[in-house]
């Protein structure tokens, strides 16, 4: 047999392997923008009518505003009918790979898990949909219960003192770490303290929000060999400006450093403040407590870990728990429970106010707390497990593909890993991305690469979580090694994928950025013609 | 967040052909390119042709083993090129004659030193100039950056070596924008992409006009020292290179990669000088450090060493012992503060081009007086440590470890140092 | 061997499973790959969290009882708004938004994630209409944090020190916008003028200067009050050299002037009105938009889709990647902002929302929105007693009511109010103590004209 027999054999092995769909073709409506639907005049009566008797006493309030106050032309939005808009959305979200649809362990750092469907119909309830924040504390005391509630599981799974739902998100979190770290050393008059350590393998939001807050950011990066930041270099980057340290653990590398407690130590030595993003918790859940590392303060995504919906991006939740020292920098309000009440208590002494607005993202907060419920202490650390078991399942089998290897291999990982396609790539001249585009026509989600700095070659990043069968993980490889084969022996079908997805791959080609068009009157000006 | 892909560099790298705006398919401008190779590059030619008849050595060479590269790299880059034209990881020469001609115009010198491996790869080469076939030297080189440069090239690709790349800039200066293939020695100049593949991307990218230029170290060995029997590189001077746009961290608003990233750093040093007013601010050579000055308004030594004091210029191009004398003479209460970056390509923080700051300078000052300053592109391409090789075992120990380097205005890294 | 957990959310406990699983690995324990924690960090004791999982049954129940704790706006009649407002949220904004594929989607791409990009697409352009600005982000977090955003950008884009704000703010916000303001910034108050609620020209004509970022406009304000004078506020920002920031209310946009008419650079604000019900403040979405220019552009801290073309002549890619370096995805510190994980599925259903409604809806829902709230301060204005508006000049909807006249205060004619079932207007006398015994009242669309006459007669009782 030749070599590419041989390659061609193998590749026909995996189709059968698993029952990887060939015949895989992606839902693909040609759908029109609702614009180049539009039919002029059309219109839905869908508010409620203004009564004569208000039209008889005020007249008709707009017409009456100055020109220069007054819209001056109406708006070029579509006009259609009702069932015409939600054919629209419906073939659009058809035409969308969510979580429920099929298998999204390929994006990691992101902890894909199912959304129990029960938790949303729980807070799509009028008593959670209809409440107003501002309203009166005992007419909201279930919400402020559950909120308490979820409070004490997050101190207690993190080992903090206190909590605050208010971020909206993982790097709203992080601000919200960086604000109070800045108030705290403000209060200290210690504001020649500009200067936040953190490291290259944590997410982006840790030195963009810091450098946000106003500080110098200080990047450490992993050993080549160990994968952890190291002791030296950590005591190369403190210095009597050192405000704290951004760090993450596990690392997005799936690395574990095992010298965390003494990095926490020696910024407190240095008088700096710890602070621990926890998008990564879904890997120690129940296995190791922030608060016994050392960390001050940490957030959590409640919309990874703790199975709040994606939203297509969003919305998520933030929560930022804290150990004692710092509850009084939390933004307000917190919720706090006398023993027979729940109150809300805008007066810390030293609050930063606020990061957003009200109380946060208190629909997801409820998700959050009916999933812990779900979950019960044996059934996170369940989880964690399984997280763990299938990512390293993963790790076994996807190195039998060729091509790939892995980053720091001489460390065990935990809950995600980052792969590598460079001798793919050197090989073959497929690049990660090839791969990826061409990953998509097999009906399994897309995976993530890597956030910057990309200090690990045409890097693939994939995350199983719990949710994943270990079938889901079988047809993930022998995706892998059906495209790795194609990638040796037919380059060319990898490197113009995809073939069968919903439309082919983007071209970058414009010479700046004002030539994009981002809303449809760009579109329309530059494009008459359609 | 995020997770996110990065789309953008599928099309990117696999050189699919954009898309023009306004549909249909014009003929656009073909793009002159100049090419040389030297033959001899990385055969030891340095030792052996000085003095001496050229055939002789070379024989000589060869029979010591030697093997000539920089045919083999220029070829490797010519198919990627051709390739990347096709939307293929290599190209024939098929594909060249079918694409890739009709978009480049290339012009080189004859055979060995060119028109052979362009043939090869599938070009029709304007030749230039002539040669004497296997007893070519650095004065071919010249003569052919000359010719290429007369010609009209918009870029010269070269492969060799630091030899090389001096009689290149020897010859044209930084008036040409160039993309060194190298040929397989150590090579410190900064002019040079990472291996043959890699030079083919930077020129498409240039081609496709997505590539920044930027100031790079033109270096070569120190004949004088060489005599004296010490191998050390020293500065030349720079010429402009290609870089890649996208994959260069910090793009500022309205004037994305190269010039803005060195404002950055400049910032980032700035901010240092200010919380230290009162110290001396020894520049050392560098184009991140010519940014500082710049942005003090100073005109400063390019190659060589300045000493600063209240935003003044105090001394420019001094050599060792200038330093030596003046940081004995200098009050005790006022601290002496060194700015340095990376010199070459290798990753030199001390010991090539920058030789002036010797180890008794260096410890005069000490490691906490250094303020280290680099693009984060710049570390990054240097896939490892920083290296120092100042002569002194003790001193390489005593700066090995780990340093702070200022990447931007508010941004630092942590980077390894070593021997 | 003990009976391990079986779980309805793990698919692996099923029996038999594991052992497989960690044989193929190679360990005979997950603690082996564990004991990557080093030892002194390795939690070994019990977590004060109940133990078992708990059945799906359960949970509604316990979920349920919890719940049936709080009195929503349905079983009260509502008049609060201060940043979170009581619109009618239509049926097809909820279905779209549970459509299972936008509510679980996340980090696909252009080619198999095109409907949720093209949906989004289409609400940054349907914004973009009604903003009349051109660029229009995908998404922000909220309100507030847009118009940190928007603040952010004018310090990058100009480098000046300054920031101009109204006075007349809600001190909420304008916490949120020191936390984002505080190294940049130095902040200048503008007054208001204490008839009509707008701002004091003549006192933002002496504070802007050469040292001035930007000029922050807020329309309609914090207490309900429409600007009137947006082209003499622009001309002046714009004559200083400093950007306009208007921070919006969408509901508005059918009649107020949109931002782009008077030139604004910047525009941010919160789409909540547009379909998405208040849900306790969980409900927000943030708007930022900005002009089409490289300036602008490059700055701007948030995705957004664009059109790009694709390897087939003829396509369109919706897709988030142009430019995706540009924020801090791709600049990590060196882009000094961050927005992750923001609100697009709240931005999906606005714009099934002004799909649904139109450019005539639009114009219905502002209109409706004024004179209902008219209607109400007038009716409430002509008790004895009650000044209402507070301040003369147009509004939108919301206005303050002033009870001094009654002789009670704001708390304790909300506290009465209650009483009768009705949640009565934000107390902003602490915030504003110069405008009395003063409540900021919400009426939208969505109030009948009946309830509204069931608050008049309620204030009327309350304050006797």
């Amino acid at each position: 047999m030749t070599h590419i027999d041989e390659q061609a054999a193998e590749a026909a092995r995996y189709l059968e392997y698993q029952a990887i769909d060939t015949g895989y073709r992606a839902v693909r409506w040609h759908e029109k923008t609702l614009y180049e639907q539009s039919r002029p005049g059309s219109t839905n009566a869908i508010l409620p009518p203004v009564e004569p008797g208000i039209v008889a006493l005020v007249g008709d309030v707009a017409a009456a505003l100055p020109a220069a106050a007054r819209r001056a032309r109406p708006p070029e939005m579509p006009e259609l009918s009702e069932p015409e808009i939600l054919r629209h959305y419906i073939r659009c979200s058809q035409m969308t790979y969510g979580y429920d649809s099929g298998n999204s362990m390929g994006l990691g750092t992101c902890t894909m898990k199912y959304s129990p469907r029960i938790n949303e119909q729980l807070a799509a309830s009028p008593k959670v949909k209809a409440l107003h924040p501002l309203q009166p504390e005992e007419t909201i005391q279930g919400i402020l219960e559950i909120m308490y509630g979820m409070r004490n599981w997050l101190c207690e799974l993190g080992g903090m003192d206190e909590v605050t739902f208010q971020p909206r998100g993982g790097g709203h979190g992080a601000f919200t770490d960086a604000c109070m770290i800045r108030a705290y050393h403000h209060a200290r008059g210690d504001d020649h303290r500009d200067e936040i350590i953190t490291c290259a393998v944590s997410h982006p939001c840790n030195p963009a929000t810091a450098s946000a807050a106003g500080f110098k950011v200080i990047s450490l990066y992993p050993d080549e060999i160990t994968g952890e930041l190291g002791i030296d270099a950590l005591k190369a980057a403190i210095s009597d400006r050192t405000a704290g340290i951004m760090m993450t653990a596990p690392y997005d590398t799936g690395v574990f450093d095992s010298q965390i407690a003494e990095y926490a130590r020696l910024v407190h030595e240095a008088g700096g403040v710890v602070s621990l993003d926890q998008a990564n918790f879904n890997g120690v859940m129940t296995r190791m407590r922030a608060g016994d590392l050392g960390a001050d303060m940490v957030h959590f995504n409640l919309h990874k870990t703790f199975s709040t919906p994606h939203g297509s991006y969003g919305p998520g939740a933030g929560a930022v728990a804290v150990k004692k020292a710092f509850r009084d920098f939390l933004p307000v309000p917190v919720v706090e429970f006398d023993g027979t009440k729940y109150r809300l208590n805008s007066d810390l002494p030293h609050t930063i106010g606020k990061v957003g607005t009200f109380m946060g993202m208190v629909p997801n907060v409820v998700k959050a707390y009916a999933w812990v419920l779900s979950m019960g202490a044996d059934g996170l650390r369940e989880a964690s497990e399984w997280a763990v078991i299938n990512n390293n399942y993963l790790i076994k089998k996807l190195l039998e593909v060729r091509g790939v290897e892995i980053s720091w291999p001489n460390r065990r990982k935990l809950q995600e890993a980052r792969f590598s396609l460079a001798k793919l790539h050197d090989e073959t001249g497929v690049s990660t991305t090839d791969f990826n585009y061409r990953l998509a026509d097999f009906g399994v989600q897309t995976y993530f690469e890597s956030h910057v700095p990309r200090i690990v070659d045409e890097p693939v990043t994939p995350e199983p979580t719990e949710s994943i069968s270990k079938e889901d993980v079988d047809q993930f490889v022998a995706a892998f090694h059906h495209i790795s084969a194609e990638a040796y022996s037919n380059a060319e079908i990898v490197k113009t994928a995809p073939h069968r997805s919903i439309v082919h791959r983007e071209i970058h080609d414009y010479e700046n950025l004002t030539q994009v068009p981002f809303t449809w009157r760009v579109w329309k000006r530059t494009h008459p013609d359609g | 967040m995020s997770e996110l892909s990065g789309g953008a560099e599928a099309s990117r790298r696999s050189g699919a052909a954009p898309a023009r705006p306004g549909g249909g398919a014009p003929t656009p401008a073909r793009r002159r390119i100049g090419l040389i190779v030297n033959p001899l590059a990385g055969i030891g030619g340095r030792v052996g042709l000085k003095g001496s008849d050229g055939a002789e050595t070379v024989a000589r060479a060869f029979a010591l083993g030697a093997v000539p590269m920089a045919g083999a790299r220029a070829a490797e880059t010519l198919r990627a090129l051709a390739g990347a034209a096709a939307g293929t990881a290599n190209g024939t020469a098929a594909d060249a004659r079918r694409g890739h001609s009709a978009a480049i115009e290339l012009a080189t010198y004859p055979g060995e030193m060119g028109a052979d491996v362009a043939r090869e790869a599938g070009f029709d080469p304007v030749v230039l100039g002539s040669i004497e076939a296997g007893a070519t030297t650095g004065a071919d080189t010249r003569r052919a950056a000359e010719a290429l440069h007369a010609w009209g090239a918009e870029l010269l690709v070269f492969a060799g070596g630091d030899g090389t790349a001096r009689d290149v800039f020897a010859a044209v200066g930084g008036s040409v924008p160039v993309v060194g293939i190298p040929a397989g020695v150590k090579i410190h100049s900064g002019v040079f992409a990472v291996n043959p593949r890699r030079a083919a991307e930077l020129v498409a990218e240039f081609l496709a006009g997505r590539a920044g230029l930027e100031d790079r170290e033109v270096m070569d060995i120190d004949e004088e020292l060489f005599r004296a029997g010490t191998v050390a590189a020293r500065l030349f001077g720079y010429m402009r290179m290609p870089y890649a746009r996208a994959l260069v961290q910090g793009a500022k608003a309205g004037n994305p990669g190269g010039p803005s990233t060195l404002r950055d750093v400049a910032f980032g040093v700035l901010d240092e000088i200010d919380r230290d007013p009162g110290a001396y601010w020894i520049l050392g050579p560098g184009t991140t450090v010519k940014a500082v000055a710049d942005e003090l308004g100073i005109e400063k030594t390019l190659l060589g060493v300045d000493l600063l004091h209240r935003g003044r210029l105090v001394a420019a191009d001094v050599n060792e012992s200038q330093l030596l004398a003046f940081l004995a003479r200098k009050p005790e209460s006022v601290r002496a503060r060194l700015v340095v970056t990376v010199i070459g390509g290798q990753g030199y923080l001390f010991g090539r081009g920058n030789q002036q700051l010797s180890p008794a300078v260096i410890r005069a000052i000490g490691k906490a007086g250094l303020v280290v300053a680099a693009t984060l592109d710049k570390l990054h391409a240097l896939g490892g440590p920083l290296l120092v090789d100042t002569g002194d075992a003790e001193c390489d120990a005593y700066l090995s470890g780990h340093i702070k380097v200022i990447t931007g205005e508010a941004d630092r890294v942590i980077w390894r140092v070593t021997a | 061997m003990s009976a391990r957990l079986v779980h309805r959310y793990i698919p692996n406990t099923a029996p038999g499973v594991r052992e497989r699983m960690l044989a193929e690995i190679g360990v005979a324990s997950v603690d082996e790959i564990y004991e990557e924690i080093p030892a002194a960090l390795r939690f070994a004791g019990r977590l004060d969290l109940q133990a078992e999982p708990r059945s799906e049954a359960d949970v509604a129940r316990e979920l349920t009882s919890i719940l049936a704790k709080n009195r929503s706006t349905d079983e009260l009649l509502s008049f609060l708004g201060a940043g979170c407002w009581p619109h009618y949220a239509p049926a097809l904004v909820a279905e779209v938004m549970g459509r299972s594929e936008f509510l679980t989607a996340y980090g696909g791409i252009e080619v198999n994630d095109h409907g949720r990009f093209l949906a989004v697409f289409e609400y940054q352009s349907m914004m973009g209409d009604l903003l009349e600005m051109d660029v229009v982000a995908a998404a922000v977090y909220d309100g507030t944090t847009a118009s940190g955003d928007a603040i952010h950008m004018a310090s990058r884009i100009t480098g000046r020190k300054e920031l101009v704000l109204p006075r007349l703010m809600d001190p909420d916000r304008l916490s949120a916008l020191l936390n984002y303001n505080g190294p940049w910034f130095d902040t200048v108050f503008v007054d208001f003028d204490p008839a009509t609620g707008q701002m004091d020209l003549a006192d933002l004509a002496a504070k802007v200067s050469d040292r001035t970022a930007a000029v922050f406009l807020e329309n309609p304000t914090y207490l309900g009050t429409i600007e009137t004078q947006v082209q003499e506020i622009s001309r002046l920002a714009h004559a200083a050299g400093a950007l306009l920031i208007a921070n919006v209310n969408p509901a508005s946009l059918g009649v107020l002037a949109p931002p782009g008419q008077y030139d604004a650079d910047i525009a941010c604000g919160d789409g909540q009105p547009l379909g998405l019900p208040m849900s306790c403040g969980g409900a927000r979405l943030g708007v930022l938009a900005c002009k089409n220019e490289v300036r602008f552009v490059h700055t701007l801290p948030m995705t957004m889709v664009g059109i790009l073309p694709t390897t087939v002549p003829g396509e369109r890619a919706y897709t988030w990647h142009a430019l995706f370096d540009r924020i801090f995805y791709g600049e990590r510190e060196a882009a000094r902002s961050f927005s992750g994980t923001s609100s697009f599925l709240n931005a999906i259903g606005a714009g099934v929302y002004m799909a649904l409604l139109g450019p005539s809806g639009m114009a219905e829902l502002g209109r409706s929105n004024m004179q209902k709230a008219a209607y109400a301060a007038a009716r409430i204005g002509a008790l004895k007693g009650v000044k209402a508006p507070v301040f003369a000049g147009p509004h939108f909807n919301e206005f303050v009511v002033d009870f001094a006249g009654t002789g009670k205060s704001a708390a304790q004619v909300n506290a009465a109010l209650l009483e009768r079932g009705i949640l009565s207007g934000k107390d902003v006398s602490g915030e504003f103590p110069a405008l009395g015994a003063a409540s900021l009242f919400c009426i939208t669309e969505n109030h009948t004209q009946s309830e509204i006459d069931r608050l008049v007669d309620a204030i009327a009782q309350v304050t006797r």
